[in-house]
């Protein structure tokens, strides 16, 4: 491979026939391909000189075989000018703004210098003159008469794609031609073409540039059969047309055939260039598929660009299934053998390393921790194989390159698609696992969005020192814990950890030594276990609170509020009835209750804390409590047992009378509504109409019905007041593990109004929205109001309305992940070049973007919560400090 | 119909004429030159109201929800036609 070459600089123009020629190794003349021997035709399409194709062959040109030899153009005489689509709009502009017959621009001297003034003003400051040309065109299309050789002007009429007409006079390009060349170079500045670069006459063809044939292959089916590319057939028919119209014109045709000709030509030259003009039938092949021409090849998410060029496909990568492993550290990421034993990392063989190179040689491709390649210094790459191994190994010599296998402990980037943020892509330490799936701590799901119901991820190797370095310090896991979208922790417990944790610091819940024990033995532990808090009867219990405190770092002082704080009256602290002032001191938790405010992905206050306090070692002390938490929440929740059935839906028969009755009041209600409604009593509210008002109170009634019906529930299954904590709904709920009020309340209470759109159901036969109900019925049952709860089971019409509202719900996610997801290219696009210098200035390119990066100059993830100083949590640290001495 | 000072909507931020001096601070602070500053047209209404001219350098003090104060600086120039 040759060496990359540094782009000093990029000119954008247009090449000129006279160039077209230069470049091209041999004219075109023969629409033909290959002869009956199979043997490509000199001057035609498949020209030797074009390039070669064929494996074995050398390039006439070149003397390159097929694969070094980058291909070469050649030209056809085009028998008449054309038109360039791309150029279309550009040339109406230039038409209407030039002389029709001296070619001047349409500005008298003075106007023309004031603009060109300006002008180059604007460029100075590089600032965009794209409106003053805007201008030019619009002052110029003004003139009635030009200032210079004062001739009449006439109106030109832009027909799409290609037709210019002036004065009902069709103008044919050569016509167009003729008049862009007597336009001074002068004038073409000011039209926004680059005087140097470009000629407005070469926007009409009159010479075509034949791509190499390593541009358009032909593919050898099996059958022996050449099947040609897209671009060579669309040549093909340029080539024929071309001649046809040449033969024509020499035997002297009449006018009227030469324009039908000329336009055919036209409409394959543009066909050529873009086969998606609007107002030009696209070319197709012989089995109706539209052609891919030359812009649909650069085109759209898998042209050229955006396919090829900004995306690439790499090596050093796999991709698999993904799985939970709580017993993995944050930091880690499963990787099956299979995949471990295939990919490989380059160590370099040194005195020091050799041994131990040398052993993963012997060992071979097959035994894990192996090499599969060698690379000696003078670029030969040998594979090792199980029989060979021994005899490489003792022929290795410093500076060779081992290639070995992926083993514990290597860095690795670890990706799940979308990749919306920095926390997309992780670095992570292999652990080498059996079985077929990555597997990761679920702690790490939040960053990357992911579950485990067949999502698969991504999984690359750096291949250099240096990319390890930075995957190390900058990508890892506890790097990442803090999100620079809000300065707070995205990392934390989730569902089983946040229930586990809140069971186990729970008041009351208490444990003998041994069971302590069995709850800390997969953490680490350093701190000596304290004087049990319980003793009751002379048998000694440690509170929950206490074996939580076990995994707290020492220096670490926190006060929150739990998610259960109703906040009534004044706050009262450490004598708290409901346990939700969480205190920790010096890393033992004093009181208060841990949940998803503490531990939580998106919240966790302790994470945050730790982080905080610890400098240095912040974020690996954060990761180390992570881990412990995870492992001990997972304990605890497994000790005190923990499941979910249909049962902890079960209310009294009580609560389910009291249920129905709300809800059958609140249908009295809005039958009492209509009937207001229908004898012309009900008022409209303000800026209302009267549907409007009466929709609305509906409305109103039926969510407070099911409001109340879920209070009562709520009530009956222990939620309110003293919680009932043998209820895994109401745990899940309180802890903020997973689930809602208003999941409880659809499950035991009432499932409420469906909606589309916001409003009632109201769409389906005339005036009703099932044949079930009367024409014109307003009642809550006919309009989508689902007065029973998922335990009871729904009505056939409740049930129907009910999949109404959960379709709105899919169509709704997936119109919009489609439409953020284009927002988020357009905002990447937009800000990808922007840099923070170390003067703290934004830049794109030169220009300064903001004078501070953010305003502020703060860095949002070293922020509390996007605030630059937390002012409350500096003062309560340090009286902490001074009240302790 | 004429008596709207733009200047003086609370929503439209400080716009400030700069002096050379200042400028010239300003660009060695940066160590930059004026045509990378950031533009704002003649036409710009604040500008018009405070009569800023071609290449004067116009500092702009605004309200800013992650700073309380922020400070930028235009370089104004001439867009206008005829």
């Amino acid at each position: 491979m040759s060496s990359p070459k540094r782009i000093g600089k990029i000119k954008f123009g247009l090449l000129s026939p006279k160039e077209y020629r230069k470049m091209s190794v041999t004219k075109v003349i023969t629409a033909d391909t290959y002869d009956d021997d199979g043997f490509p035709i000199e001057m035609g399409l498949m020209d030797p000189r074009l390039g070669v194709i064929d494996p074995g062959l050398r390039c006439k040109t070149c003397a390159q075989r097929a694969g070094e030899c980058p291909g070469h153009f050649g030209h056809i005489e085009l028998a008449a000018p054309v038109v360039h689509v791309g150029f279309a709009k550009l040339i109406r502009k230039i038409l209407r703004a030039t002389c029709r017959r001296c070619g001047h621009l349409l500005l008298d001297e003075m106007q023309q210098h004031e603009f060109l003034l300006k002008m180059h003003e604007l460029k100075d400051k590089s600032y965009s003159t794209e409106e003053i040309v805007k201008n030019v065109i619009k002052e110029a299309r003004k003139a009635i008469t030009c200032p210079y050789c004062a001739e009449q002007q006439k109106e030109i009429k832009y027909e799409k794609p290609t037709r210019y007409v002036e004065d009902s006079h069709k103008l044919m390009p050569a016509d167009i031609r003729d008049r862009f060349e007597r336009i001074p170079d002068s004038d073409i500045e000011l039209l926004g073409l680059d005087a140097t670069n470009v000629r407005p006459e070469w926007m009409i063809l009159t010479v075509l540039p034949v791509p190499p044939v390593t541009t358009r292959p032909s593919i050898t089916l099996e059958n022996g059969q050449r099947s040609e590319d897209d671009l060579t057939h669309k040549l093909v028919d340029i080539i024929r047309i071309n001649q046809r119209f040449q033969e024509n014109r020499e035997a002297g045709a009449p006018q009227l055939i030469i324009e039908d000709l000329w336009e055919l030509l036209q409409y394959h030259i543009t066909t050529f260039l873009d086969n998606e003009v609007s107002g030009v039938p696209p070319a197709r092949h012989r089995s109706g598929r539209p052609l891919k021409t030359l812009s649909q090849r650069l085109k759209g998410k898998d042209g050229r660009f955006r396919g090829s060029l900004s995306g690439k496909r790499v090596n050093f990568s796999a991709r698999t299934v993904i799985s939970p492993d709580p017993n993995l550290s944050v930091n880690e990421v499963g990787v099956p053998e299979a995949i471990a034993r295939e990919m490989t990392v380059p160590i370099i063989v040194t005195p020091r390393n050799m041994g131990a190179l040398q052993e993963y040689i012997k060992r071979g491709p097959l035994n894990h921790p192996g090499a599969n390649y060698i690379k000696r210094p003078d670029g030969r790459r040998v594979k090792i194989t199980d029989k060979n191994g021994d005899e490489i190994a003792e022929t290795v010599e410093n500076a060779w390159v081992v290639e070995r296998q992926l083993k514990d402990g290597d860095i690795v980037l670890f990706n799940r698609q979308p990749s919306l943020h920095r926390m997309s892509i992780m670095a992570h330490r292999v652990k080498v696992m059996p079985f077929k799936t990555f597997r990761l701590n679920p702690a790490v799901c939040p960053p990357y969005n992911a579950d485990f119901d067949g999502d698969e991820m991504n999984l690359h190797v750096p291949q250099t020192e240096e990319a390890r370095a930075e995957a190390r310090i900058l990508m890892q896991v506890e790097q990442n814990i803090l999100s620079p979208r809000f300065g707070g922790p995205i990392i934390g417990g989730i569902h089983d950890h946040i229930s586990g944790l809140f069971l186990l610091t729970q008041k009351g819940s208490k444990f003998t030594k041994s069971e302590v024990y069995e709850l800390l033995k997969k953490c680490t532990v350093e701190k000596p276990l304290p004087e049990p808090a319980i003793i009751e009867e002379d048998v000694a219990f440690y509170s929950g609170k206490q074996v939580f405190s076990q995994i707290l770092p020492e220096q670490l002082n926190l006060t929150l509020k739990a998610k259960k704080c109703v906040m009534h009256g004044v706050c009262l602290k450490t004598e708290c009835e409901i346990d939700a002032y969480v205190k920790i001191e010096a890393g033992n938790l004093i009181c208060g209750i841990i949940d998803e405010k503490s531990i939580g992905a998106f919240s966790g206050a302790i994470l945050d804390g730790i982080i905080r306090e610890y400098h240095d070692t912040g974020f690996t002390e954060a990761s180390r409590f992570l881990d412990n938490a995870t492992k001990l929440a997972i304990r605890s929740i497994m000790k005190f047992g923990f499941s979910f059935g249909i049962d902890d839906e079960d209310v009294s028969q009580q609560a389910q009378l009291e249920i129905e009755e709300i809800i059958e009041k609140a249908e009295e209600r809005v039958e009492a509504l209509i009937n207001a409604y229908e004898f012309g009593e009900l008022e409209s509210m303000p800026g209302r109409t009267l549907n409007e008002t009466l929709e609305m109170k509906i409305m109103q009634e039926l969510g407070r019905a099911r409001d109340k019906a879920g209070e009562i529930a709520g009530k009956n299954l222990g939620f309110a007041g003293e919680l009932a904590l043998d209820n895994s709904a109401v745990v899940m709920a309180v802890s903020g593990a997973r689930g809602s009020m208003l999941n409880l309340t659809q499950m035991a209470g009432s499932v409420g109004q469906q909606s589309v759109r916001g409003e009632r159901i109201s769409r389906g036969y005339y005036d009703r929205t099932l044949p079930h109900f009367r024409k014109g019925d307003l009642g809550a049952d006919a309009r989508g109001f689902v007065r029973s709860s998922y335990k009871k089971g729904l009505t056939p019409t409740e049930f129907f309305f009910h999949a109404i509202g959960g379709r709105e719900g899919l169509v709704d996610t997936a119109v919009r992940t489609s439409q953020s997801g284009y927002l988020q290219r357009r905002l990447i696009n937009a800000l990808q070049d922007l840099e923070v210098q170390y003067d703290g200035t934004v830049r794109s390119g030169e220009k300064v973007v903001q004078f501070v990066y953010g305003e502020d100059g703060i860095d949002p993830t070293k922020s509390d919560y996007g605030k630059s100083v937390n002012v409350q949590k500096i003062v309560q640290s340090v009286i902490e400090k001074h009240r302790s001495g | 119909m004429k008596n709207l000072n733009v200047i003086k909507h609370e929503m439209v931020p400080e716009h400030f004429i700069m002096s050379d001096e200042e400028v010239h601070e300003l660009l060695a602070r940066y160590s930059i030159e004026l045509k990378q500053l950031p533009k704002i047209s003649v036409t710009d209404p604040a500008c018009k109201e405070i009569a800023a001219k071609k290449d004067n350098v116009i500092r702009i003090k605004r309200r800013s929800l992650t700073a309380d104060e922020a400070v930028s600086y235009r370089l104004v120039i001439d867009t206008k036609m005829g």
